[in-house]
């Protein structure tokens, strides 16, 4: 079978009471499983227009620079069997480095930064690889539970090889000490699952004198080899 | 053997970095086939809407065919259609598509899937992608569509839009509770 179903405690059940929005909004019938048709096994083939390398370097989007420290976030988007998948679209969002989003609906004390608007996208080459530069975020409150806080991520968005692959995740960073108490993050039962969402400090993307390095490979549903299962 | 990444919500504040010119756009003015508007709002388990969510839609064209490469069917595709749309609802938790009634696709074991949508669900709040289909309630290959068939007689009506104009089809997305959407798990 070329697109296993995930196994079980990878993705997050959408019941997850700990994390408290989830309460209404999770459905309570079970989900009817089919079978991957067309309309599953493809999907929309990079759907933008063009990129501009700003784009990718979320540090040169405006006139001057953003405060913050500056990282380099890089990896692979492969396929379970572990081959890459190239050309496909990666988007990414995050907030500054006060913790803050450049959102009308976010009301975090922390100032907005003009020269950071936070939202990047780019392309996988030929090898699956892709990288951005932006600014390390913040951890910033929210009203899930007294005192709560997220640790510092970013935002990913995948597309893959077909609809059945599409991926919204996000990406956290070594160390953190709010990670275990974070119950988005807590969300998913594996352990080695919550791990893979974890990047890697990597002394060899580091650029010298410039930014630190962190690699965070993705991996998405299905093979590329035989797309086509069920027909 | 790698081990999937896991999902994770995309949470409150995603419009600036996920929304797209014109996502609302699925079928350019010149495409082939009957256009249409496909509107609808998203709502929760105590009925209130959903000022954020993103819905993701994705469709074959007007001949049924998907522009991707696994799509080995002889029919032809149409430079005006590409087939995905992308639309965050606004603040009263609508969100509305130009589109095109799409053809029928093969199903599996050599069937014909009815026309429809594949739907996609993201929201602060929901750890995954929730997965649905919209179909059209005046559609009457609906009856032979292999994928219906396998949802509960008394749940499939969720998944009909309903015809609301001449041109106009109406697909409201309720997330729990009475009324909740069929969800699949693909």
């Amino acid at each position: 079978m070329k697109y296993p179903r995930p196994a079980a405690g990878t993705h997050p059940p959408n019941d997850s009471p700990g994390y408290r929005s989830t309460i209404l909004r999770h459905p309570k019938e079970p989900l009817v499983i089919i079978p991957h048709t067309l309309s599953e096994l493809t999907g929309p083939v990079y759907p933008y227009g063009r990129m501009e390398d700003s784009d990718s370097d979320l540090t040169r989007q405006h006139a001057g620079e953003p405060l913050g420290e500056r990282i380099i976030v890089q990896g692979r988007v492969l396929d379970e069997d572990g081959r890459p998948i190239p050309k496909t679209l990666v988007e990414v969002w995050q907030a500054n480095a006060a913790g803050r989003y450049a959102h009308r609906v976010d009301d975090h004390p922390a100032p907005l930064d003009p020269n950071f608007s936070g939202a990047g996208r780019t392309v996988t080459d030929g090898e699956g690889r892709y990288r951005f530069v932006t600014i390390r975020p913040g951890a910033y409150p929210w009203r899930n539970h007294p005192n709560a806080w997220r640790p510092a991520h970013i935002h990913f968005s995948l597309f893959g090889a077909g609809f059945l692959s599409r991926l919204i995740t996000q990406m956290y960073f070594p160390g953190d000490p709010l990670m275990p108490i974070d119950p988005v993050l807590n969300s998913i039962p594996d352990e080695r699952a919550r791990q893979r969402l974890v990047s890697k400090f990597d002394l060899k993307v580091t650029q010298p004198e410039w930014a630190l390095g962190f690699t965070f490979d993705i991996v998405l549903r299905g093979s590329k080899a035989t797309p086509m299962e069920n027909r | 053997m790698s081990g999937l990444t896991p999902f994770q919500t995309l949470g409150p504040f995603f419009d600036f970095g996920l929304v797209i010119r014109n996502g609302d756009l699925v079928a350019q003015p010149g495409a082939q086939g009957r256009h249409i508007v496909i509107e609808g709002v998203v709502r929760d388990g105590a009925g209130d809407v959903l000022p954020d969510a993103l819905v993701e839609i994705w469709q074959a064209n007007a001949a049924g065919k998907y522009r991707h490469p696994a799509d080995d069917q002889d029919r032809p595709l149409d430079p005006a259609f590409d087939g995905f749309g992308r639309v965050a609802t606004d603040d009263q938790g609508q969100f509305s598509f130009k589109t095109v009634v799409p053809g029928r696709v093969a199903g599996p074991n050599g069937k014909v899937q009815a026309p429809h949508l594949a739907v996609g669900v993201l929201a602060r709040g929901l750890l995954t992608r929730l997965v649905t289909r919209l179909y059209f309630e005046d559609e009457p290959s609906n009856a032979d569509d292999p994928i219906l068939a396998l949802v509960p007689a008394g749940r499939r009506s969720t998944l009909l839009a309903k015809r609301v104009g001449p041109d106009r089809y109406r697909f409201d997305i309720k997330l729990q509770g009475e009324g909740e959407t069929v969800f699949f798990d693909v």
